[in-house]
């Protein structure tokens, strides 16, 4: 359980509430909608040209997403994806590039701290969440699959 | 025994400590801001050389110490005391910097207001007569601060409105017995105030009270009024802060008279992209020791309050939804 606010810290929360900027959701949104897209269109411009080299859907799918995690990575270590986030939010975290970008980013900063206990054990900082919980909800999704089955 | 203390949390300098000199460094952004004729080294880059960001922060200790030293023409094993603190974990800016100078070492820890509590701890030193001449410096580093309590520097996020961006850079202060101007004539300890603020991406309204609370006091004790200041100058409180700060002190029946400013809300130029402007203890150290401390020698201020804001949360706290603790120590600086 959270400590209950005191009378003071209650009337305090009402006075700096008035000061505090409410971000520009909209905006967000919209941004997070164009950025988010030009990334899938690129990443389907890339599908398609994999699939005209005659690779299977599954292949070409495959090589789609290494060359999406090879750019979004490539973007990261020149310093441009970050800068690309801050318009984008959403619309650069979700797909495939802002996995990279998490990978990528942590394991830059923490090179400092060596190899091992510093690059290695710490790239998966922010990315660990995402690979933890994919896995729970996959194990979940499959269960349920299979109960729906059986 | 008659002792130096005023009212609840108020000091004041019977000999009237002064201020010698000041020394500025600061990184490129800050330098492009409107102070940045004003300070005395502005770097081309954050890097400054070095391997690591640390190291970098640790050189801008050194350099502000260093140079300060030669600006008043001394020699280190002249300086009674160096107290010097930072934002990195054990103080590791401070303490490493400290090393390569063979002067007694006080490290300090207040987040953001740890340049007025140095400045409050050397006139102290100088008005017991325990020293002649002490320094105190407090450093900042954006991107050692983002990696120890944000995320890593080319992670790509979005910041909220109120978020705030660390400065770079070391201000460094010549406290002594010389006896020119300006001087520290007063100081009011702040208390730890918690009012309740979670949220490590708006440290401007989580300080704010505390702000208030130790102004509040300063005025009590001293039965002054804010407008027996030229400029009262808070560090870090940024835009957002800074408004609450001017409501919770009309609302008690001390509002400022358009002389009051806060150094995060005005070190950057306004088209960089800090939201809510800057933050860290080098806010308030290089805005001071930069520019404010010319406008006094060129007469322009005579009566200076100094309120280093800090907000005392670690990225642990953070995450196990603990409030933010806040602390404002306020240090007036005059012309007599």
């Amino acid at each position: 359980m959270m400590a209950q606010r005191t009378k003071a810290q209650q009337n305090y929360q009402r006075i700096a509430q008035k000061h505090i900027p409410k971000p520009p959701i909209f905006r967000n949104s919209c941004n997070a909608f164009l950025v988010g897209g030009l990334i899938c269109v690129i990443a389907q411009a890339i599908n398609n040209l994999f699939l005209s080299r005659g690779l299977s859907p599954s292949e070409a799918g495959a090589f789609t997403a290494i060359t999406m995690v090879f750019l979004g990575a490539l973007l990261t270590a020149l310093g441009l994806y970050d800068k690309l986030a801050k318009i984008g939010g959403a619309g650069s975290a979700v797909p495939i590039t802002g996995f990279a970008n998490t990978i990528v980013s942590a394991a830059m900063d923490f090179r400092s701290e060596g190899y091992v206990l510093g690059m290695a054990a710490q790239m998966y900082k922010i990315a660990g969440p995402v690979i933890t919980y994919g896995v729970v909800s996959a194990i979940i999704a499959g269960v349920v699959k299979w109960i729906l089955v059986h | 025994m008659q002792t130096n203390h005023i009212g609840k949390q108020t000091v004041v300098f019977r000999s009237l400590p002064s201020i010698s000199h000041t020394f500025s460094i600061v990184g490129p952004k800050e330098g492009r801001g409107p102070w940045g004729p004003d300070y005395d080294t502005v770097l081309p880059d954050e890097v400054y050389g070095e391997q690591t960001w640390e190291k970098a922060e640790r050189k801008l200790v050194v350099e502000a110490v260093n140079n300060l030293i030669q600006k008043a023409k001394l020699q280190p094993d002249e300086i009674s005391f160096l107290l010097a603190g930072d934002l990195l974990n054990q103080i590791i800016s401070s303490n490493f910097a400290a090393a390569t100078f063979p002067i007694p070492f006080f490290g300090l820890f207040g987040a953001c207001s740890t340049i007025a509590e140095a400045l409050i701890l050397g006139a102290m030193l100088i008005d017991g007569r325990y020293g002649s001449r002490v320094i105190a410096a407090a450093s900042s580093h954006n991107k050692a601060a983002e990696r120890q309590f944000r995320f890593p520097i080319e992670f790509g996020t979005q910041r909220p409105p109120t978020a705030q961006w660390t400065v770079t850079g070391c201000g460094s202060f010549l406290i002594d017995d010389s006896a020119t101007n300006p001087r520290i004539t007063c100081a009011t300890v702040g208390r730890v105030v918690d009012m309740g603020c979670k949220d490590p991406n708006d440290m401007g309204s989580a300080m704010a009270p505390a702000a208030a609370d130790t102004l509040l006091a300063h005025f009590k004790d001293l039965a002054k009024q804010p407008a027996d200041y030229d400029l009262i100058v808070t560090g870090d409180l940024g835009k957002v802060g800074s408004a609450i700060l001017a409501e919770l002190m009309e609302e008690a029946g001390f509002g400022f008279v358009d002389n009051y400013l806060d150094c995060g809300a005005s070190i950057f130029h306004p088209d960089e992209d800090v939201h809510a402007g800057g933050s860290g203890c080098a806010a308030l150290a290089v805005g001071f020791a930069g520019h404010f401390f010319k406008l006094i020698q060129a007469g322009k201020l005579n009566k200076v309050l100094l309120a280093g804001t800090g907000a005392l949360l670690s990225p642990l706290t953070s995450l196990q939804n603990e409030n933010i603790p806040c602390i404002c120590h306020a240090v007036a600086i005059e012309v007599i």
